[in-house]
């Protein structure tokens, strides 16, 4: 991280999963924290986010998924990510993500799983600590 | 009151918890209350008797003494099938209506084989693609016998017409069907997210609806109107209760310019609402909710008959208190949401179960969540007399204090222009957005403290079993998609879609030629295709 420049971060929902409430107030709380943050809301298919992360050239990208969708939605994104050269963009999701999902979606690259109850200040610290630039 | 009384309650006790008390809308909550608090309440014209204008003591004279509340689980997932399945169990283990929950897809009108259905299908409710899963899903089940809610809100119209048809194909009328459909995409603007059309395109097929209803399907709930979503997406009560409420006179006002009489429609209006934990809060909600609709639609909208002004409501816990932390401890929560709940005289019930906010329910959680409604109804004696905590000092001024602050927003909505223009100021999101910001906040500062979340907190997760939907479940509905397509006669189904949108091109009432193309077998996905040619779609500012 270079000194003076914001941390830059998109959190947006993918897939058709409407509800909103935490991806809003997580948004709300980097921002409250001093970063630069771009909130693209619900109905996110995996080339707006890649094309999302491309075009605003963010640091971190969280995603929040309640629908059960994960298994499926995560490893698209991350593709999509990798076909367009993206590869130093920290990726976590947070929503309703089973333990059991975990070392799958490890596997796929991303880092960071934050399920209900998580406290703001724990997902802040995650980020200023894991961006990978 | 002697001296020495009156230092006794009267002088300041040692410190207290809190330097202030609140309740989840922020209203500050006194020490004590007394006569003083509600020295202008008048019991004829602010409470009234139960089943009588204004409704602040319930909707029906005897309540439960006369016929329990309907016990409602909210069911779906993966198949048809498999959610035959589950309705099967619950009416075995004594349910008395069903409700449906449907997966997304079909809740946006995407086929399952739709790129955006990809990893969505039965995971949040039902897959429904056409007639075929409808039959399937009420298979064996006698849909005269039985009430069934639909939780579906822009292809409503849709759902309806594909019951009214698997009907039918039982040998029943449709004048004999009971049930509801949510039908209410006001709040999906506000809170839900689960537009498909503009606002304007959408009440007209809400108006459709009530219309159609009104003259064909007369037992049919044709509005649940909702406040139980707003409350989720982080709206206080009195927020739920105003939005909602105004959402209601949003409706009744498109009705009466369509030139339906009031009290012909009123009537088989319904709502629905969340119950939070606040306990004396949800109920004053529920008391002021039923008074502030029947002044409404008496003064304001000139209703005649007492049961256009008979505000009835559904309830489901609050989904979003579940934790995922302990999720035992949830049963308790949910007990005391669904006591407030019957306390405000609720006239349906959803429970949730404690494992919901780690998966679908199982079926022993969502077995225990009956069993805690059946419990209220038969082991507490609460059911046995109508609206005990009517006189309450702390009730009734906390009824009065609900209604005065929701006419606040009500003030604050009409300066707005009305709640479709006041949608497109973002001014419901940005408000719901605040509240559950600063909720999270007060969470986050142990403001408000969270059993076994951020206090109290246990060093082991706790471990229960949890629901997953079979990733074959997508191909199944997928191949039996393709089977009906294959089958069906594909020139009749072009033909009655293309009658439809030619109808939606004009202003005739839309429901006889979705009737006709779902008996076709026409899919939820085709339909909504061809109306989203002449009306369009709706896209929202993202705004947090």
């Amino acid at each position: 991280m270079s000194e003076g420049r914001k941390i830059k971060v998109l959190v947006c929902k993918p897939g058709l999963d409407g509800h909103d409430r935490g991806a809003k107030v997580i948004a709300r709380a980097l921002r409250d924290a001093g970063m630069e943050v771009i909130y693209t809301g619900i109905h996110q298919t995996p080339d707006d986010i890649a094309n999302t992360v491309l075009q605003e050239d963010v640091d971190a990208v969280l995603l929040s998924i309640l629908s059960g969708a994960h298994n499926t939605l995560c490893p698209l994104i991350m593709k999509k990510l990798k076909e367009k050269g993206v590869d130093d963009v920290l990726v976590a999701v947070g929503g309703i993500i089973p333990d059991e999902d975990k070392p799958f979606l490890e596997k796929q690259g991303l880092k960071g799983f934050y399920g209900p109850g998580t406290d703001l200040k724990t997902i802040v610290e995650f980020v200023k600590n894991n961006v990978k630039r | 009151m002697t001296e020495i009384d009156e230092q006794k309650t009267l002088k300041p006790l040692k410190a207290e918890r809190k330097k202030s008390f609140r309740t989840l809308s922020d209203i500050e909550v006194k020490r004590l209350y007394t006569p003083e608090d509600i020295k202008d309440l008048d019991y004829e014209r602010d409470l009234g008797e139960p089943g009588q204008f204004p409704f602040t003591r319930g909707a029906y004279h005897n309540m439960y003494r006369g016929r329990l509340w309907t016990m409602r689980q909210f069911a779906g997932f993966g198949t048809a099938e498999q959610t035959n399945k589950r309705y099967k169990f619950l009416l075995e283990h004594g349910q008395t209506g069903l409700s449906v929950a449907f997966s997304l897809h079909t809740i946006y009108g995407y086929e399952a084989d739709d790129e955006r259905a990809l990893g969505e299908i039965g995971k949040e409710g039902v897959s429904i693609d056409t007639l075929k899963d409808m039959e399937i899903l009420f298979d064996g089940i006698d849909l005269s016998k039985i009430s069934t809610s639909m939780t579906i809100n822009a292809p409503a119209s849709i759902l309806l017409a594909m019951y009214i048809v698997t009907a039918e194909k039982q040998g029943h009328a449709p004048d004999k069907l009971r049930g509801t459909i949510q039908n209410d995409i006001l709040k999906e603007y506000i809170a839900q997210k689960s537009w498909i059309f503009p606002p304007e395109a959408s009440m007209r097929l809400i108006v459709d609806t009530i219309e159609y209803c009104t003259k064909y399907v007369p037992q049919w709930y044709t509005i649940s109107i909702s406040g139980y979503h707003i409350r989720e997406a982080g709206a206080t009560a009195v927020q739920e209760l105003a939005f909602t409420l105004a959402d209601g006179f949003a409706y009744v006002e498109a009705a009466l310019e369509r030139g339906l009489d009031i009290d012909d429609f009123a009537p088989r209006l319904s709502f629905f609402f969340n119950s939070h934990n606040n306990f004396f809060e949800e109920i004053a909600k529920f008391r002021a909710a039923r008074r502030i609709w029947a002044k409404h639609m008496k003064y304001k909208y000139g209703a005649k008959k007492p049961e256009s002004m008979r505000l009835r409501f559904h309830t489901q816990t609050a989904g979003v208190s579940l934790t995922a932390q302990e999720p035992e401890n949830n049963i308790v929560r949910v007990t005391i949401q669904a006591l407030a709940a019957v306390l405000g005289g609720t006239q349906s019930l959803h429970t949730n179960s404690y494992d919901e906010a780690l998966c679908l329910p199982t079926e022993k959680a969502v077995k225990i969540a009956l069993r805690t409604q059946q419990i209220i109804a038969h082991e507490s004696g609460v059911a046995d007399t109508v609206d005990p905590l009517a006189g309450s000092y702390y009730v009734e001024w906390l009824t009065n204090k609900m209604e005065e602050e929701a006419e606040k927003y009500f003030a604050k909505i009409e300066e707005l222009g009305g709640v479709i223009p006041a949608i497109k100021a973002n001014f419901f999101q940005q408000e719901i957005a605040n509240a559950s910001y600063k909720y999270q906040q007060e969470i986050e500062n142990k403001e408000r403290i969270i059993v076994g979340v951020n206090d109290f907190k246990l060093r082991e997760p706790c471990q229960v079993p949890i629901l997953k939907i079979d990733e074959s479940v997508a191909q199944k509905q997928i191949e039996r998609l393709h089977q009906v397509k294959k089958e069906r006669n594909n020139e009749k189904v072009k033909k009655a879609l293309e009658k439809l949108k030619k109808a939606a091109e004009g202003t005739e009432n839309l429901m006889p030629y979705i009737l006709d193309a779902v008996r076709e077998y026409a899919s939820v996905g085709e339909i909504i295709s061809t109306l989203k040619e002449v009306f369009g779609t709706y896209q929202e500012d993202s705004i947090f």
